[in-house]
């Protein structure tokens, strides 16, 4: 079929669309929001498997041929991303539906919640540098609506800097492509590719630009030293909304760097890919280092986003296979555990009435299945085998190595380690120790709310046991992005 | 907020018409110039905040007794729509093409598969701007 590309963009925007005209029947949105999700999850198999019989997929749009044209390309990659986000997202829904409350639902929270979704996966579906910043702005905007959405104090402080922050990085996008344009003459990545990889000399002006877009995406994807916007943002709405900004919204700048890192700006390697390499470095350390300094569990969680990050484009630095496996693997792996321990945390948060860490305690007398989940996940972000984190960390130590990064090898082991500490810490805290809530002391209750979070660790578990299952769709990932042509040759059918 | 600007509100009765008149002109032009939803729809939705100016937010509701969020909507609807007509044609999303009609009055025209999505565009652009103005407007 012609359009399949485009399905996984479409099922969102159009749910998304109808939903706005019913804005007060709840339950019929729900149920809509449901049925696009699990609709979304199943055309994403397809398209896997699709990719898998016959390689990469694309859509020219209106039938203008690239480099002209935009084009939508579903490489294993892109489609991998896409099929993590819609889980992940289905799950955030559902523990939305028990979670954010009657208020918030009359305002537009469902269709806000699907355009948002629409922009995360276009950006991984596009196949175009300016189509790519044309999703990154209906992702951003559905994401500052539901940022402020509900409006209380610390949201409206928040979403201040939240909105003024991007607005700036999207202007610096912007000048960014006019740039590449300038130089170039094309936006297309393939396009780009290959004219890039053309060029005898390296040029200067191209290392320019790859360190201005690695500003941007950086920005977006909270990269040391420009993640300073992040801790207080994430942490102000409720935690539905966190759960899906902190699990989705920084993958899409990790993603569109490890995109430009990896097709596009290769031309002098030794020196942008060592920048990103130390960066990486110590976005792991500061972002460890934030998670061990604060009491309070939202803030704790948030600053792992970081570490995250930091252990995602490390693998991509190296240029190695090991490392872009690692980074691909670490990537879904993250976006998997991060939605679920922000579930989680929610549901903490709603049964001791507070998120400061130093007030709840005991919380596993009452609620064990949410302990002993959480301790779950928590192994499976720290990369205990056999869970998640384990292959992915694993390959990523591998891809260090090959490429003799020794030192940066070393400081990702100390911040594992660290990362550990910080969350063994609110399980040790939270959840054992003195008791402080009875039954009926508890702020709420986590009906509905263990469901989600279930489904998310369950996944994560799969993701590390059925490793021998992903290894063949991670493995032609990498292999795409390691031999541009492929990805050139599938683009411009040449 | 109460004014009674006797010239604004003579001026507006005679340029309303003019600048409805010219926005649906360039809105048709959109076949061989591009864009014409986008343009025409904002100057739409200016004369319609003229009126706001002119006369008071309450006028123009009854007036124009939409809801503009669901203007938007329908726009919206209809632009994605237009898209979706590529999935009964078997070609890519977007693809567009026109052909020659002969009408009663007006004789030869051309029609394109553009304008529906123009008319999407249309819808959205007048919807967005007259939601954000009337939001701000209430908000007193």
């Amino acid at each position: 079929m012609t359009n399949l590309v485009i399905l996984p963009i479409l099922i969102p925007l159009l749910t998304g669309v109808i939903l706005l005209f019913i804005p007060k029947n709840i339950p019929f949105q729900k149920i809509l929001s449901l049925i696009s999700g699990l609709s979304l999850i199943s055309v994403n198999i397809f398209l896997i498997l699709n990719i898998l019989n016959n390689g990469i997929q694309t859509l020219e749009l209106g039938g203008w041929q690239p480099p002209f044209g935009i084009v939508l390309v579903g490489d294993m990659l892109a489609v991998l991303l896409v099929t993590t986000t819609s889980t992940v997202s289905l799950a955030v829904l559902l523990f939305s539906f028990y979670s954010i409350g009657a208020e918030r639902e009359k305002f537009y929270y469902y269709p806000f919640y699907q355009f948002l979704i629409t922009g995360v996966i276009g950006a991984f579906l596009t196949g175009d540098i300016f189509n790519l910043f044309v999703f990154f702005e209906v992702m951003l905007i559905a994401s500052y609506i539901l940022i402020v959405h509900g409006g209380t104090k610390v949201q409206l402080r928040e979403s201040f800097k939240y909105v003024l922050v991007n607005i700036i990085s999207s202007a610096l996008f912007v000048i960014g492509v006019a740039y590449l344009y300038a130089v170039t003459g094309t936006l297309n990545m393939a396009h780009l590719s290959e004219r890039i990889g053309s060029l005898e000399t390296g040029a200067p002006i191209l290392t320019v630009i790859a360190v201005l877009f690695l500003i941007v995406f950086g920005l977006k994807g909270a990269l040391f030293p420009l993640y300073f916007w992040l801790p207080a943002s994430y942490a102000a709405p409720p935690s539905a909304i966190a759960a899906i900004f902190g699990a989705l919204l920084t993958k899409v700048g990790i993603y569109s760097i490890f995109r430009t890192y990896s097709i596009v700006f290769i031309h002098d390697t030794g020196y942008t890919h060592q920048i990103l390499a130390v960066l990486a470095a110590i976005t792991m350390l500061a972002g460890v280092i934030g998670a061990i300094a604060h009491q309070d569990v939202k803030k704790i969680l948030v600053y792992n986003v970081i570490v995250a990050v930091g252990f995602v484009l490390f693998g991509v630095a190296t240029l190695t296979e090991a490392g872009f496996m690692g980074a691909i693997y670490y990537l879904i792996h993250d976006m998997v555990i991060k939605g679920a321990l922000f579930l989680m945390i929610g549901a903490m948060v709603v049964v001791a009435g507070t998120s400061h860490l130093k007030e709840m305690s005991g919380l596993i007398k009452h609620h064990p299945k949410l302990g002993w989940m959480f301790f779950t996940a928590t192994m499976a972000l720290v990369g205990v085998p056999p869970l998640s984190g384990f292959i992915g960390k694993l390959l990523l130590v591998q891809g260090g190595v090959d490429s003799g990064q020794y030192w940066i090898v070393a400081v990702m082991m100390l911040t594992s380690l660290l990362v550990m500490y910080s969350m063994i810490r609110i399980f040790l805290n939270g959840f054992y120790g003195k008791i402080i809530l009875k039954e009926a002391d508890q702020y709420g209750t986590t009906k509905g709310l263990l469901f989600p979070c279930a489904i998310l660790v369950a996944v994560s578990v799969f993701l590390g046991l059925g490793a021998q299952a992903l290894y063949p769709l991670v493995a032609t990932a990498a292999e795409t992005l390691l031999q541009p042509e492929i990805y050139i040759d599938a683009v411009l059918k040449e | 907020m109460k004014s009674n600007d006797v010239i604004l509100q003579t001026t507006t009765k005679v340029v309303l018409f003019i600048i409805l008149a010219f926005s649906v002109f360039i809105f048709f032009n959109g076949h061989h110039e591009p864009g014409g939803g986008f343009i025409g729809g904002l100057m739409t939705a200016s004369a319609i905040v003229l009126l706001m100016l002119a006369y008071d937010l309450e006028m123009v509701k009854r007036i124009l007794p939409f809801d503009f969020k669901v203007v938007t909507a329908a726009g919206l609807l209809v632009a994605i729509g237009t898209g979706l007509g590529s999935f009964l044609f078997g070609v890519p999303f977007l693809s567009q093409t026109f052909d020659y009609f002969t009408f009663p009055v007006l004789g030869e025209l051309e029609l394109a598969t553009a304008l529906l999505f123009d008319i999407g565009v249309y819808l959205v652009v007048v919807g967005v701007t007259l939601t954000i103005i009337q939001t701000i407007g209430e908000d007193q």
